[in-house]
């Protein structure tokens, strides 16, 4: 844990902290700090429809002619909600499932290893399209579906880790003076796996969070809600013919924040869980391989282990 | 012991294919709504297409297995339900009928598949080249400028989605380059040179955006996948043996660093066309990928069922044709 | 025929010059063998490296020259220097590391080094290749294998069959036997001398393995924390070792003679590059250590016609 205090000293995790930070500043305080509310209904004229920016409207306003700056702010909400909440679930399955193969291995490992491959071979966005588009849309619905696609990484991963601390002295310590085995992964295995989760966990929330916005852009969104894709998808629809690009690009240029701000935040904490490797998983090529994808046995000599 | 790795993969593959089958069916038939079901009850549908429908999705019989023919005695005859008329539609290339305009979907889809075949396939070839190329460049100049530079644009491009540079560039383009559609309605006879160059000309942005999200990925990753292989001791020993920078890095270090790179195209082809959907619905791109986007918004299920089989599919047996590849071209693999 | 003087090398990390090397001197002649010999992170490595200037972007040779048959070889252009690589000066790594292309044919990676500085045709080569393959006891059709193909011990010895393409005068072996056993060890041992004989060639071994060293070298340099503990030639290295560290050294190594007595090592460690003290380096665990030792580091000094010590108390 003291290792964190070294991530103060990367500025690209600095970085990312302080856009992060901003983004949460929005989405806590969002009914006191945004001018107008959004979710109210307003009369409006001929005029105000996508009316541009002037000094009452920052960003001026949108198809329904309400305040886009105040649905910008409010947007933030969804996102990090659902960008939080999805990737809890889906870590919390992924370190599930990655501890018990790992741990166990054998025929446990291979079935769960087996699943995992085939939700990965298996394209993402069309798999989410169509169950939402048949189960109907809603909030929960598209946290659940973007969890339950997105464990599949952080599973190899927590597996691939246990295997390599399966193997070491005080595991075995502990065996021989009679642990059981619930005892051992939750006190001695987890904990050694933990620093590695929460970076990849930071990285999960940006690949959530821009799933849902893909997922609201495409009209798979939460109809009731302020998403930043939903008004992506509003915007798309109404607003580029008339240019109105006060509407169309601050939702996108938000979203761009939010997940730059979580990957520098993820790259620093992995070079501090990791020092060794000089650039995250995510973009190690022979790391990402190997997590992935079981390396023919004759190469797999070669290959280091993460 | 390549053969061996290849039964595997192909086992594995067909396995998915199966997997992915019954599970299209399912999704359609048991998540509520039953929208099949539903598709049976649109009052938009003639009778005649009703009728049609019914016999061929054999929606009065059981779902799963014929249970009361079963208890008679009757073991072909249990196998008479809906999914087992799926499986035999399935075989035959026969996957419905459009809700939204009494198109064939098979039709409709085999009308469609080779635009997004074509975007996909520019885009990639522009994401691998520019990739390869950009992440060559930065891991030989690591911790210079032109690396920070690469990894901040990589950096950027990766966080951004697909869509909203679709979008970006599409207002930025405005008048420059066509915006939406395969072609500008009237200008060229189908099928003549100056068709094609309208094409082409509409391919440009929607194969850039594809192109450029994908590339971030590459390049990031063949960038550390060279710096990795600089640091291995073959590379040491090559420069003991007095060769030239540019002879280490293309005889030795290129082959190696790229090796990873095929896997890992195989493992993002599913991204790609999560990818393709959102470009050809940023840039009415006439594909799958629009397809899918209006069978959405029209609730047209039978499209949206064949349409998600038909991705699915490609992106398993493209998955399957990398990893032949990779058995080709790895020593380690092909021969011990 | 090679000369190294006052040879010394910075690493830098985060900005600060680590002395890896400091002030190293000895000479190689034609034909006879030397050993550069000390613990791990002593400088052998680092020195041995700097002797083809292969050094990584951190290593900086601060001063010193290395002469080649009279050429300054620091003082060469990186072009120039490429030339003297392997055809002059030749380098073979431990097998064991992935010091051979793991996607390339034994025989082609042979063959590039032949080629590079020789100018022969496919054929030429390629007949060149078996010559070179025979020569170390490697059947020439392997040479369409790969690496992973072959056997620890045979990774060497193919790497040994490279480094002869250019028929150069030196043959600098990085801890060619560690990681082997023992059966291949004395193989490759066997081979090196066979080569040393046959082909008239000088060998710097780098090794820690003192068994080595008495079986092949014919002189010693003993480093550590990089500056040198001691040099000459072996037989007095191994009887008359005049430096403390030396001793412990050669007492730490089991004797056949006298299996009963007991192991002894050297406690302690060297003292970090970035902590080093100003006195003797070794003096914390030296038995013979003074005041003096600890304030006023020892200079290199010929005690004996050709034996150096850098010692304040050497024995005799």
């Amino acid at each position: 844990m003291k290792q964190f205090k070294l991530f103060w000293h990367k500025p690209g995790g600095v970085i990312g902290a302080v856009m992060l930070l901003v983004v949460l500043f929005a989405a806590i305080f969002a009914p006191w700090i945004s001018p107008y509310d959004p979710y109210e209904r307003v009369q409006v004229e001929a005029d105000d429809i996508l009316a541009p920016p002037d000094s009452e409207h920052l960003l001026g306003r949108d198809d329904a002619g309400k305040d886009v700056w105040s649905q910008l702010i409010h947007g933030a909400r969804v996102s990090l909600l659902v960008g939080f909440t999805a990737s809890f679930v889906s870590m919390f399955i992924g370190t599930t499932v990655g501890l018990i193969a790992g741990y166990f291995g054998g025929k446990l490992d291979n079935f769960l290893m087996r699943i995992v491959d085939f939700l990965l071979v298996i394209p993402d966005l069309p798999l989410a399209l169509v169950i939402i588009a048949v189960w109907g849309r809603g909030l929960w619905k598209v946290i659940l579906v973007i969890s339950l696609l997105g464990w599949t990484y952080t599973a190899r991963l927590v597996r691939s880790q246990t295997l390599s601390i399966k193997e070491r002295q005080f595991i075995l310590r502990a065996r021989a003076i009679g642990a059981n085995h619930r005892r051992i992964i939750i006190n001695h295995v987890l904990p050694m796996v933990l620093p590695l989760i929460m970076a990849q966990a930071v990285l999960d929330i940006s690949a959530s969070i821009l799933a849902e916005a893909s997922l609201s852009f495409l009209g798979l969104g939460d109809p009731t809600l302020i998403t930043w894709g939903n008004m992506l998808n509003f915007a798309f629809e109404r607003a580029v013919s008339r240019q109105a690009w006060w509407f169309l690009l601050p939702p996108g240029f938000a979203i761009l924040w939010v997940t730059l701000a979580l990957i520098l935040i993820g790259t620093s904490l992995e070079e501090i869980v990791n020092p060794r490797i000089k650039s995250h998983h995510l973009f190690n090529a022979s790391r990402m391989v190997s997590l992935i994808l079981p390396v023919p046995p004759s190469a797999e000599a070669v290959k280091e282990e993460p | 012991m390549q053969f061996d790795y290849l039964l595997r993969k192909v086992f594995f593959a067909v396995i998915t294919l199966i997997v992915v089958i019954v599970f299209n069916f399912f999704l359609f038939r048991i998540l509520p709504g039953d929208p099949v079901k539903l598709l049976f009850r649109n009052p938009r549908l003639t009778r005649e297409a009703q009728e049609l429908i019914r016999v061929q999705f054999g929606l009065d019989k059981p779902v799963w297995l014929n249970t009361e023919r079963l208890s008679a005695g009757d073991i072909p005859g249990a196998l008479d339900s809906q999914f087992t008329a799926y499986i035999h539609n399935l075989l035959q290339g026969e996957l419905g009928v459009s809700f939204a305009n009494r198109q064939k979907v098979g039709e409709l889809l085999s009308e469609r598949v080779w635009r997004t075949v074509l975007l996909v396939f520019s885009g990639e070839l522009m994401a691998i080249v520019l990739g390869v190329m950009i992440g060559l460049v930065a891991a030989w100049r690591r911790g210079t400028k032109v690396d920070s530079a690469a990894l901040f644009i990589g950096l950027l491009t990766w966080a951004l989605p697909t869509f909203f540079l679709g979008i970006i560039l599409l207002i930025l383009a405005r008048g420059i380059l066509p915006t939406g559609g395969m072609v500008t309605p009237g200008l060229a006879e189908e099928g003549s040179l100056e068709y094609w160059v309208d094409v082409g000309r509409h391919l440009i942005l929607p194969t850039l955006t594809l192109a450029v999200v994908s590339a971030s990925g590459y390049m990031l990753i063949m960038r550390s996948s060279v710096v990795e292989v600089l640091s291995e001791a073959y590379i040491l020993t090559a420069k003991a043996k007095g060769l030239s920078n540019t002879r280490i890095l293309f005889s030795h270090a290129l082959k190696n660093a790229m090796l990873p790179m095929v896997t890992i195209i195989a493992l993002t082809l599913g991204y790609v066309v999560g990818g393709a959907i959102q470009v050809e619905t940023v840039f009415s791109w006439p594909g799958i990928g629009r397809l899918i986007y209006d069978s959405v918004a029209k609730q047209d299920y039978p499209v949206l069922q064949g349409a998600f089989l038909l991705l699915a599919i490609s992106v398993i047996l493209a998955n399957l044709t990398a990893d032949v590849l990779y058995s080709m071209i790895d020593p380690r693999v092909k021969v011990t | 025929m090679l000369e190294v003087r006052d040879l010394s090398i910075d690493y830098l990390s985060n900005g600060e010059p680590l002395h890896a090397v400091e002030n190293v001197s000895f000479k190689l002649e034609r034909g006879r063998s030397l050993a550069l010999v000390g613990e791990s992170g002593c400088g052998k490595t680092t020195t041995m490296l700097s002797l083809l200037r292969l050094l990584p972007a951190e290593g900086r040779i601060v001063s010193g020259q290395i002469l080649y048959d009279g050429v300054d070889l620091l003082q060469l252009s990186e072009r120039e220097m490429r030339r003297y690589r392997w055809n002059g000066i030749a380098i073979v790594f431990q097998g064991a590391m992935n010091a051979l292309n793991p996607v390339r044919k034994i025989g082609d990676q042979i063959a590039e080094a032949v080629q590079l500085h020789d100018r022969l045709d496919n054929r030429e080569a390629r007949q060149r290749v078996g010559e070179l393959m025979e020569m170390v006891g490697i059947a020439p059709e392997r040479a369409r294998q790969y690496p992973h193909q072959f056997s620890g011990g045979m990774r060497q010895r193919a790497m040994i069959a490279m480094s002869l393409a250019c028929n150069p005068d030196i043959l600098i072996a990085d801890e060619p036997t560690t990681a082997l056993d023992v059966m291949i060890q004395a193989q490759i041992l066997d081979l090196l001398q066979k080569l040393q004989s046959q082909l008239g060639l000088s060998i710097v071994l780098v090794t820690h393995d003192l068994g080595v060293v008495a079986e092949l070298c014919d002189d010693v340099l003993v480093m550590y924390a990089g500056k040198v503990a001691e040099y000459g030639d072996v037989d007095t290295i191994f009887n008359n070792p005049a430096h403390p560290y030396t001793r412990r050294l050669l007492e730490a190594f089991p004797d056949v003679d006298s299996p009963t007595s007991t192991l002894a090592s050297i406690p302690g460690y060297p003292p970090p590059l970035d902590k080093l003290p100003v006195g003797c380096r070794f003096e914390p665990r030296c038995y013979r250590k003074s005041e003096l030792c600890a304030a006023v580091s020892p200079d290199v000094l010929e005690i004996k016609p050709r034996h150096f010590v850098a010692c304040h108390h050497a024995e005799d």
